[in-house]
């Protein structure tokens, strides 16, 4: 009880500490604090040798290890370990000096403890029976922290084996007894190390053994309790308590064994069963802490604790306990192993007390696997010459050791199991419930040069989302380089070689919002050797903003160049909205002539590729000057344009719907260590379906699994996300080997598959053939070949013209088998792009 | 590979014997051999005697072996050849009928007998098989050196030498570099690392030594070509000239004959844009490569003008000979060797007889492509024959086109 009462002011301290926790800013972080407290004290606990520690010292390890568990734990014992052995000299030094004196303050401990009253003493008692335990221990194993089994074996009542003499009330005898002195089993010299020589104790004790044998046979029924303890309290005072307390312990063990076996009914009895039993059952773990607490258990709570345990716990290592017993064990057994004399021998005593000593015994000699009868008396012989002969107790060690290093294998893998609790929200219903900004994505295209980027480097400083002094910073390395014009390309262009080349290589995104809507700018690359990267920034978009170098024979060259291919891209990709941003007016000196040829040529174009009118709009505007961006021009030049600026041509867009419930599929657009805390990271925008934190991902074609550590929302932590956004995802559990950008991220239980063939119905743009071509989806970029035409269609029905055409000419529309040479996630419906010598063959849909 | 005795009989039988010089022979053997063929080579065989006590004791016995060829396994990576099939001749160790397979070795001399059989078991020499022998054999030494070709892009290398009859590729590096990100040098990074790994992997694979004291033996650097869309190639030619001024002086010997050319990809196939380049056709002009490359283009061309003056495909090529339309002034046949290599005979025969027809009775120009070259794998996708028409042939009706189907 009284242990009951200590333990529970560290719960209240736990409980305490988790308020304070929670007032801390991040939930998260709090609840993984809590965890790795949990698993650090757990370890502790188990650990040997087992000590003890607030959850604030634990914690602030643990701040101090960045949540490693493994180090915290090592610190704290390390640290733990000291204390005990500053708090040792003395308690060393008591037992000899003031045997009398301490022995009488223990044993009122313990009586006092018993009866459950005053904390004070209680809470005094677990030092003693630390520093007892760690002088019995340490000594013997210098540098290995293997467990010993007589480790929790000693406490108050190992005082007492110096004062025999001391008149000890007859009720203190019984609790006194309640202490299994069991390193004294060793001097009976039972193990096969003492030779086949039977020593003079163990003579006695089977003596003794056989009288009792005797006399219970005679009194078949369970004599009265008192009785039989007499004769305990008398061994304790003839003898030394050495001998005495073990013979009895384990002839009761291993009778009380058998006798779990017949009846369970008694508590006592239960609880004899469970040294045998306890060497499989799950629960073995359990009795650890609790041995690290010394002072006299807590009755009633442990047999209730105990109670559900046993009953499930299986028969089978019984037997096995009495299958080879080892000569002292034989000698002591020989005719004691039957029922008849066990019973009467543990009902003699007190209940109380042979609870106590199976407590502490299925507490640490049933550490083992299989322990049979040999290993227990060799331990206990071992832990009891540990004081005298090193080699001995090195040997123990030494078995010990090799049986925690299993263990310890068991528990070492390569990689760190990370574990993320998953909140298990529903999802939709949250993206429901959250009200958020409309959010729309597009895709700046054009050819190269034509100023997309500055485009919208302008835009974004214009609404605020660079603040000027970044602004000026890239003016003054942009001016220093010669390159003063693509200062607001810098804010788009990040990477070291595009500013040196002053060309996008890859697409970057950024984000700004307006009072409508949050949106996603993808700037594309329009260097035809890029043309890839456009893909897959295309295909993260909803519309498009086209822009058109207005100045003479730019516009033109652009026309033949990426203006057209991208445009054909972006369609054929699905975009359906598409917004011409006619730049560098302010070359043309804002010329309408110029602008109205440009609008009449480009809608002609678009409306061929299959634009609708509707969808289609021009702004004529200035990138560098910002004029009809986010502002209207001032130029008077430039007066004659009426309509939109930029920003509200972008805000006109309608909301687009994305297939929130179908299964998961992101295309990883880019694998990166995203910290320090997160080794591995992956973004890309979810194609459907919607996943959340603590969620097991599906890697394709790897075909490995991930967990997801955390995840980002355009940038901002969040819980979930769904179809339609941009996401970073924070993993774990997976090797970045597995992680390539194109592969594609799916669940477990609706994967995708990956194919090295397909169908697709394709729109020509170049002479098509069985040929060699690249195959784009996104960022998915493999090669692979026509392998056959299968037919030529008709546009608008879909019919087939003509079978196993030998070529497809450009603008036609044809079924082909594709062919792969690496097998791909693909899966139709989905769009992909063709493309061979550096331009794009052809667009379609896999069928 | 050396020719060292030729007795070809006129009927088409007869035995060679050849010694292969360079790895790139073996390749010629591979197409050379074919099963049914006579083998006689130099081998080790391991003889296992059983004593009467019945103790067992094995030797290894060097020994000539004559073998009926069963199968052949090249690999084209380490340029080995291994010709299994039974032994013909009877030796000391050795029984008739007894399974062995040979490994051509470089610098061993070896004998290939075709005969021709009555019952059509065997082709004997063939016109087509006298040919690659012509290909092989060659005596003028006009071989021109082979180049290295690294096609490259962001994170992807494909190392890889280009020979005068096969690409062979070396090395694939892979890996993995972070996409540029607000405030992130990862990329940087990603790239300097790649860029190192894959020069390492080059140099490896050329067997470049990199010290500066063996810049004495003076041997010949092949030509290494750079390839890559955007400036990946510009960008590894830089590392390694600071690799070359910095940390591997060794590297300078490397630097003049490195050539940076542009690629639409990084992957294999577009390796014929490479070969195209201006800058590399004047390095390997006249090689078999860029002529069967100039090949393909013109062909490719000519389909894409729907003139029906080219077609592609086994039963259209063979119609179109049939109608007299691969002939004089311009009619060019073009095969991939993988046709003859065919382990059918009646099938191996009926390329050569049409490669025969054409050449001596309709008077065209037959060009027969490695099907380990790029040109030679664009072809493979056309079914791995092709012609050019002297005039437009009419397309066959659609009905006879579903039984072709399954002809490639």
């Amino acid at each position: 009880m009284s242990r009951h009462r200590v333990k529970n002011v560290g719960y209240d301290d736990d409980d305490f500490e988790d308020d304070d926790g929670y007032d801390s800013p991040d939930p998260e972080e709090q609840e993984f604090l809590q965890q790795c407290t949990a698993a650090v004290l757990g370890q502790l606990r188990a650990g040997q040798p087992s000590v003890t520690a607030t959850t604030e010292e634990v914690q602030e390890a643990l701040w101090h290890y960045y949540n490693d568990i493994d180090k915290a734990v090592n610190y704290l014992r390390g640290k733990k370990e000291k204390e005990i052995k500053k708090q040792q000299a003395p308690a060393v030094q008591k037992p000899k000096a003031q045997a009398g004196k301490l022995l009488d303050s223990v044993s009122s401990l313990v009586d006092v403890s018993w009866l459950g009253s005053g904390y004070e003493n209680t809470l005094r008692v677990p030092p003693h029976g630390d520093d007892l335990r760690r002088r019995s221990s340490l000594p013997q194993e210098p540098g290995f922290p293997a467990p010993l089994p007589s480790a929790a074996h000693f406490s108050a009542a190992d005082f007492f084996r110096d004062c025999p003499w001391l008149n000890v009330p007859v009720h203190r005898k019984a609790d006194i007894l309640v202490e299994p002195l069991y390193p004294r089993l060793g001097l009976l010299g039972g193990a096969p190390e003492s030779g086949g020589k039977m020593s003079k104790l163990a003579a006695l004790a089977a003596a003794r053994k056989k009288k009792e044998g005797e006399k219970a046979a005679a009194a078949a029924a369970p004599v009265a309790p008192e009785g039989p303890s007499t004769p305990q309290a008398e061994r304790l005072e003839a003898l030394s308590p050495k001998p005495s307390g073990t013979p009895l312990s384990l002839s009761e063990r291993l009778a009380a064994s058998k006798l779990s076996k017949s009846s369970d009914t008694n508590g006592g009895l239960r609880r004899l069963g469970k040294p045998g039993a306890s060497a499989s059952s799950p629960a073995r773990q359990q009795p650890k802490p609790e041995a690290s607490k010394p002072p006299p258990p807590p009755l009633p709570e442990q047999t209730q604790k105990e109670e559900p345990e046993i009953k499930p716990e299986p028969e089978p290592p019984i037997p096995t306990i009495r299958a080879s017993p080892s000569t002292f064990a034989s000698v002591i057994l020989g005719n004691a192993a039957g029922p008849t004399m066990a019973e009467p021998s543990h009902l003699d005593s007190n209940n109380v007390d042979l609870l106590q000593i199976y407590g502490q015994d299925h507490a640490e000699p049933f550490d083992f696997a299989a322990p049979s009868p040999d290993d227990v008396v060799l331990n206990a012989q071992n832990t009891a010459k540990g004081f005298k002969s090193k080699p001995a107790a090195k040997a123990a060690g030494g078995q010990k050791g090799q049986t925690d290093l299993a263990g310890g294998m068991k528990d070492l893998s390569v990689e760190e199991k990370v574990t993320v609790k998953s909140k298990n929200l529903d999802v939709l219903a949250e993206y429901n419930k959250s009200t958020r900004k409309k959010s729309a994505n597009f895709v700046v295209i054009g050819h190269v040069d034509a100023g997309k980027s500055t485009l919208m480097g302008r835009l974004l400083a214009d609404q605020g989302a660079i603040d000027q002094r970044t602004l000026d910073k890239y003016r003054k390395e942009a001016e220093k380089i010669g390159k003063g014009s693509f200062a607001l390309a810098w804010v788009m262009d990040q990477g070291s070689e595009e500013r040196a080349r002053g060309v996008t290589i890859d697409i970057a995104t950024n984000k700004f919002e307006t009072d409508t809507t949050a949106f996603t700018i993808v700037d594309a690359p329009g260097h035809r050797d890029f043309v890839p990267n456009m893909i897959a920034g295309a295909s993260q978009a909803d519309f498009a903003v086209l822009v058109i170098d207005s100045s003479v024979g730019k516009f033109e060259s652009g026309l033949k160049g990426q203006t057209k291919e991208h445009a054909l891209l972006v369609r054929s990709m699905g975009v359906q909205k598409i917004i011409v941003a006619v730049n560098k007016m302010d070359t043309v000196q804002w010329d309408t002539g110029r602008f109205q040829e440009i609008e009449q040529q480009i809608s002609a174009f678009l409306t061929t590729a299959g634009f609708q009118p509707k969808n289609i709009s021009f702004v004529p505007c200035s990138g560098v000057l910002g004029d009809n961006i986010t502002r209207r021009s001032e130029d008077p030049k430039a007066s004659w344009y009426t309509g939109r600026t930029l920003l509200e041509e972008l805000e006109t867009s309608e909301p687009y719907t994305h297939a929130l419930d179908k299964p998961l599929r992101m295309t990883i657009g880019d694998v990166f260590r995203g910290g320090v805390q997160n080794p591995i990271s992956i973004s890309g925008r979810l194609d459907a379906g919607s996943l959340q934190m603590g969620d097991q991902i599906l890697t394709m074609p790897s075909g490995e699994s991930a967990l997801i550590r955390s995840l980002e929302v355009d940038g901002e932590p969040s819980d979930w996300a769904v179809a339609g956004q941009n996401v970073v995802l924070n993993l774990a559990n997976i090797d970045p080997i597995h992680l390539r950008s194109g592969d594609v991220v799916c669940r477990a239980s609706a994967p995708i598959k990956t194919v090295t063939s397909f169908t697709a119905k394709v729109l020509a743009f170049e002479h098509l053939m069985p040929m060699q071509v690249d195959v784009h989806r996104g960022r998915l970029h493999v090669p692979g070949r026509i392998s056959k035409l299968v037919a030529s269609l008709d546009k608008t029905s879909g019919l087939a013209l003509k079978k196993r055409p030998k070529i497809v000419a450009p603008g036609t529309v044809a079924r082909v088998v594709v062919e792969i040479d690496q097998a791909v996630p693909l899966e139709a419906p989905t769009r992909i792009v063709l493309r061979a010598g550096g331009t794009t063959v052809a667009a379609g849909l896999l069928e | 590979m050396r020719l060292i005795k030729n007795k070809i009989e006129h009927n088409g039988s007869g035995t060679v014997t050849l010694c292969p010089e360079e790895p790139e022979d073996m390749w010629h053997a591979y197409n050379l051999i074919r099963p049914g063929d006579l083998l006689r080579a130099s081998a080790i065989r391991r003889v296992t005697t059983v004593q009467d006590t019945g103790s067992t004791s094995s030797a290894r016995v060097h020994l000539t072996l004559l073998i009926k060829v069963k199968s052949l396994d090249f690999d084209p990576q380490s340029s080995q050849l291994h010709v299994s099939g039974q032994i013909m001749n009877e030796t000391a160790h050795t029984k008739i009928g007894q399974f062995h397979t040979l490994d051509l070795e470089l610098n061993r001399n070896f004998t290939l007998e075709k005969e021709v059989g009555a019952d059509g078991e065997g082709v004997g020499w063939d016109s087509v098989a006298v040919e690659q022998l012509k290909d092989a054999v060659d005596e003028g030494g006009n071989r021109r050196a082979e180049a290295v070709a690294v096609v490259m892009q962001e994170g992807l290398a494909h190392i890889c030498f280009i020979g005068q009859f096969q690409t062979i590729l070396k090395q694939k590096v892979e890996m993995s570099v972070p996409r540029k990100r607000q405030g992130g040098g990862d990329h940087d990074k990603g790239m300097g690392k790649f860029f190192r790994v894959t020069l390492e992997t080059l140099l490896r694979q050329m067997d470049f030594n990199t010290s500066l004291t063996s810049g004495a033996n003076n041997e010949a650097v092949r030509p290494v070509l750079l390839a890559s869309p955007g400036f990946v190639a510009a960008g590894f030619h830089k590392f390694i000239q600071s690799e070359a001024s910095t940390t591997t002086p060794g590297l300078k010997r490397l630097l003049p004959s490195i050539m940076v050319v542009h690629s639409a990809s990084g992957y294999l196939n577009s390796l014929s844009e490479v070969l195209q380049s201006p800058a590399v056709k004047t390095l390997l002009a006249d090689t078999k490569y860029a002529r069967e490359t100039k090949l393909m283009d013109d062909f490719l061309d000519q389909l894409r003008k729907e003139t029906n003056k080219a077609t592609y495909g086994p039963r259209e090529v063979e119609s179109a000979v049939d109608q007299g339309a691969v002939g004089r002034g311009g009619g060019v046949l073009i095969m991939s060797n993988r046709l003859f290599r065919s382990q059918d005979v009646a099938e191996r025969k009926r390329w050569v007889s049409l490669v025969d027809r054409v050449r001596d009775v309709e008077g065209g120009e037959v060009r027969v492509l490695s099907s380990d070259h790029e040109s030679g794998k664009r072809l493979e996708g056309l079914g791995g024959i092709a012609a050019l028409l002297t005039f437009p042939v009419v397309e066959e009706d659609l009905d006879s086109e579903d039984d072709a189907a399954d002809t490639h």
